[in-house]
């Protein structure tokens, strides 16, 4: 079994004074895929983005309890939030590219964080690509706009791109709810491969999604962790009634 | 039975004529409003060509009366009392220091302004404050900024009535304008790039200075090029802080006195003779070339980036 | 203990000096951001500071009531009654008014509701343009082609006159009448005009009593704008109105408006902290109190009546 890469206690979320996550308990292994299930309003996405701060940027956001990764807490005043965002990547719901070039996109990472190197720069965004399974259709025109790619690349260059700031944890959210179903399945393949080097939590509406590419799921209802547990008994045999009236389609 | 019939069929007749006779009273009727609908059209297109008559009507004017005047000697002599010796070198270089001025001036405070209200501001009273006063200002009486300026930049800082204390009154009186385009074109940019920059762990400022700001440049070019240009037609304010209307020198630094195109051509019209009013139409030609050209690269901006 | 600190720097840098730097960014922004408080203040701090120079030697009910502005002439003949100046400026703001709000209106209804589109395309530039041109090329306008073309119809009527100087300035609210309307009605959402259209109406019943009510807040507020763009509008009426403050109300005569005595004052060899150089400023002071209640009328009438759809 994998250590643990996060490891969340007490985890209480507010929006002014509607309580959106409610005493939150989870540990995320190391080096797995963890999926975020649950009807939308849940609070899944919410809890994506309390991993690497971005409810930081909504005001009027109060948390309360602990997340730990690497054994400090990622909420006091010893991070720095950059450095945690550098660790913890994010991919988002719609591709988001820069309207720059494809290098430039992959390469606006590292650059932020101070590399200007331009031969060690080549070699991040050519792994980066390469790790995002998108250098070979896109090698040869590194220098043209990103917002030509057609969305299924987008959103694998979006990938690239968080990869090339070398993080230890990805988080992704909703990451294939704007592509094909061709397009979804690159990065579903994707995914099974990043898991060996990188600890992913996802979050998605498509149950047979998460029951093909999860390790874990965490089924959420109305701000509660409802069931946390491995896919393949969360998807055969709930512990709970409700996440077995979730996934046999009986709400949500 | 059978009379009962009859009269019943003569009232089905009677309703007939009746609902007919309506139906011709309502076609008759949509015809009438169809009319007035038509002829209101024609009202409606006739007020809104005055304006574009008016503008013909007054380009055409000007460019007869001056066209001849605008020479090589009009643009390299300096004012004089004789209209064929007359030129507007002097003016056309205050306005170009002027400008000089003003524009530097206005970008970065116009843009730091749009910045701070767009991406740093939390609700509340500061920023509203702020906002208040913009909206106000760019309300306020052009010569009203001319007396500001008359009493802050040239009596309180004593900077004379140097072109200094005329372009700094000018940047105030464009900021509004520059500042309510900048945000615009600042909150036009996507809040997900924002996010995908600040999830990479760049800082605020550097996901305004990479990803904001190229990205809202154009538009901000826009506002800030089309505000320059109501800047050079300005009058009110300069003859307010003092500018010269009668100058043999162009401004050797901002210190200096100075003139400006609208100033020269304001002194040409007050003059009674006919000469100095053709000269005034040629100091607008000028003018207008200028703002065209501005106005145009505006314009140009605004096409080559829509995004 | 060591092992603890490890830990910590893990999400911890040193900050770079380029980094500690950018701290003060936002404090400059700020400073930015607050020049334009500083600027009502910069106004409001001048107005009142030479205002009560002025209102220290020339009592305030004088200034208010007094039919006679002589401020320019020699000391002995020197009267300070604004009510000259102020008929002046509203009788070529209710001039502008007369022919720059129906015509405005007009076009405003004829771009949003029945110009097609290439039409409005060809049309709005034009009108920017319009609205781009510069005061003093109007005033230049009004004296060498509208005076000389309104004598042949009145020619008793002076060479400066007030009804001049109100068809240009009428002129230059225009276009700032016209996009203001035609950007409230075109806000209009599109399925209330449809559901005119679906009775029947034709297009000028749609104008007219639906587009035109429910936009009406935003029209009355651009009128209020545009109408204080008049109030304040300087080198057209210095130049075609003339500098003779009437009391007659009469707009074939030479005037003088607010405006056009501050030019005419600032342009002559007044000295600095004379009574007539303080006057300057009272007459200012009181074009911007009349200019401000006219922007905050029209943005109150344009929130307070905001049409929610």
């Amino acid at each position: 079994m994998n250590p643990t890469a996060i490891s969340v206690k007490n985890l209480d979320l507010y929006y002014g004074e509607k309580q959106a996550l409610k005493n939150i308990h989870v540990d995320i292994d190391e080096r797995s895929v963890t999926a975020l299930i649950g009807p939308s309003g849940c609070g899944k996405s919410t809890f994506l983005r309390t991993l690497n701060r971005m409810n930081d940027l909504i005001p009027n956001v109060r948390i309360e309890g602990q997340i730990l990764i690497k054994d400090t807490d990622i909420y006091s005043d010893e991070v720095d939030v950059e450095m945690l965002r550098k660790r913890v990547g994010m991919v988002f719901q719609a591709p988001n590219p820069f309207p720059k070039s494809i290098y430039e996109n992959v390469a606006y990472g590292p650059r932020i964080h101070g590399l200007n190197d331009k031969k060690k720069l080549d070699e991040i965004v050519e792994r980066s690509l390469r790790g995002a399974a998108l250098w070979d259709e896109v090698k040869d025109r590194l220098k043209d706009r990103a917002t030509g790619l057609s969305g299924g690349q987008q959103q694998r260059l979006c990938i690239a791109r968080a990869l090339a700031v070398e993080p230890d944890i990805l988080l992704m959210d909703e990451p294939t709810s704007a592509l094909d179903p061709i397009s979804t399945l690159k990065v579903e393949e994707l995914v099974q491969e990043l898991k060996k080097n990188y600890t992913i939590v996802i979050v998605t509406h498509n149950m047979q999604q998460a029951a093909r590419i999860s390790d874990k799921t965490a089924f959420f209802l109305n701000g509660d962790l409802i069931e946390y547990n491995d896919t393949d008994k969360l998807f055969s045999n709930p512990d709970h009634q409700q996440t077995e009236e979730y996934i046999t389609g009986r709400f949500g | 039975m059978a009379a009962e019939e009859l009269m019943s069929k003569h009232k089905t007749a009677l309703n007939h004529e009746r609902a007919f006779d309506e139906e011709r009273k309502i076609a008759s009727r949509v015809k009438q409003r169809r009319g007035r609908n038509r002829l209101a059209h024609g009202l409606f297109f006739l007020a809104t060509l005055v304006g574009v008559l008016v503008l013909a009507v007054l380009l055409f004017d000007i460019f007869q009366r001056g066209w001849s005047y605008v020479t090589a000697d009009f643009m390299n002599n300096f004012a004089s009392r004789f209209p064929s010796r007359a030129g507007i070198k002097g003016a056309l270089w205050g306005s170009i220091w002027l400008i000089a001025i003003t524009a530097p001036l206005t970008f970065i405070i116009g843009v730091g302004a749009a910045i701070y209200l767009e991406e740093y501001a939390k609700k509340g009273w500061i920023s509203t404050l702020i906002q208040v006063n913009i909206s106000n200002l760019a309300g306020v009486p052009s010569i009203v900024f001319g007396m500001l300026g008359l009493t802050i930049f040239v009596q309180i800082l004593a900077l004379k009535k140097s072109v200094l204390a005329g372009g700094l009154t000018l940047t105030l009186l464009i900021l509004p304008v520059v500042i309510v385009a900048a945000r615009e074109a600042i909150a036009s940019v996507p809040n997900s790039l924002r996010h995908a920059s600040l999830a990479m762990g760049a800082t605020r400022w550097q996901t305004i200075q990479k990803v904001v700001l190229p990205y809202a440049l154009p538009g901000i070019m826009t506002g800030t090029i089309l505000a320059l240009s109501r800047a050079i037609g300005e009058t009110a304010p300069l003859i307010m802080v003092g500018a010269a209307t009668f100058l043999a020198f162009t401004p050797g630094s901002v210190f200096d006195e100075f003139s400006a195109l609208p100033i020269q051509i304001y002194n040409w019209v007050a003059q009674p003779k006919e000469e100095f009013s053709n000269l005034a139409a040629a100091g607008i030609i000028v003018l207008l070339v200028i703002l065209l050209t501005m106005n145009g690269l505006a314009i140009f901006l605004r096409n080559k980036f829509q995004r | 203990m060591s092992q603890l600190a490890e830990k910590k720097n893990f999400f911890r840098k040193e900050k770079t000096w380029r980094e500690k730097m950018e701290a003060l960014i936002p404090g400059f922004l700020l400073l930015c951001g607050l020049l334009s408080v500083l600027t009502t203040v910069g106004i409001v701090f001048t107005l009142i500071k030479e205002t009560a120079s002025f209102f220290a030697e020339v009592p305030f009910v004088d200034f208010i009531t007094g039919t006679k502005w002589t401020a320019l002439f020699s000391e002995d003949q020197r009267e300070f009654g604004i009510l000259p100046l102020l008929i002046g400026s509203l009788q070529i703001t209710l001039g502008a008014a007369v022919v720059a709000v129906p015509l405005g209106i007009g076009s405003a209804i004829y771009l949003s509701e029945y110009a097609p589109e290439r039409i409005r395309r060809v049309i709005k530039p034009v009108l920017e343009v319009l609205a781009g041109i510069p005061t003093i090329v109007f005033g230049y306008f009004g004296v060498t082609f509208v005076t000389p073309l309104l004598r042949d119809f009145f020619p008793d009527m002076d060479f400066f006159n007030a009804l001049s100087a109100s068809i240009v300035v009428g002129i230059m609210i225009l276009p700032m009448i016209a996009s203001l309307s035609e950007d409230a009605m075109r806000s209009v959402p599109r399925n209330i005009r449809e559901a005119a259209y679906g009775l029947g109406s034709t297009r000028l019943e749609v104008s007219l009593k639906v587009v035109l009510p429910a936009a009406l807040s935003g029209i009355v507020a651009s009128f209020v704008l545009a109408l204080s763009r008049a109030v304040g509008e300087t080198m057209a009426v210095t130049i075609i109105a003339g500098s003779t403050p009437s009391m007659s109300f009469s707009y074939l005569e030479s005037i003088q408006t607010m405006t056009a005595f501050m030019v005419q004052a600032s342009t002559g060899d007044i000295s600095y902290h004379s009574l007539p150089y303080y006057s300057i400023y009272a007459v200012g002071a009181t074009l911007f109190v009349i200019t401000l209640t006219m922007n905050l009328l029209a943005l109150y009438i344009s929130r307070r009546y905001k049409e929610e759809y």
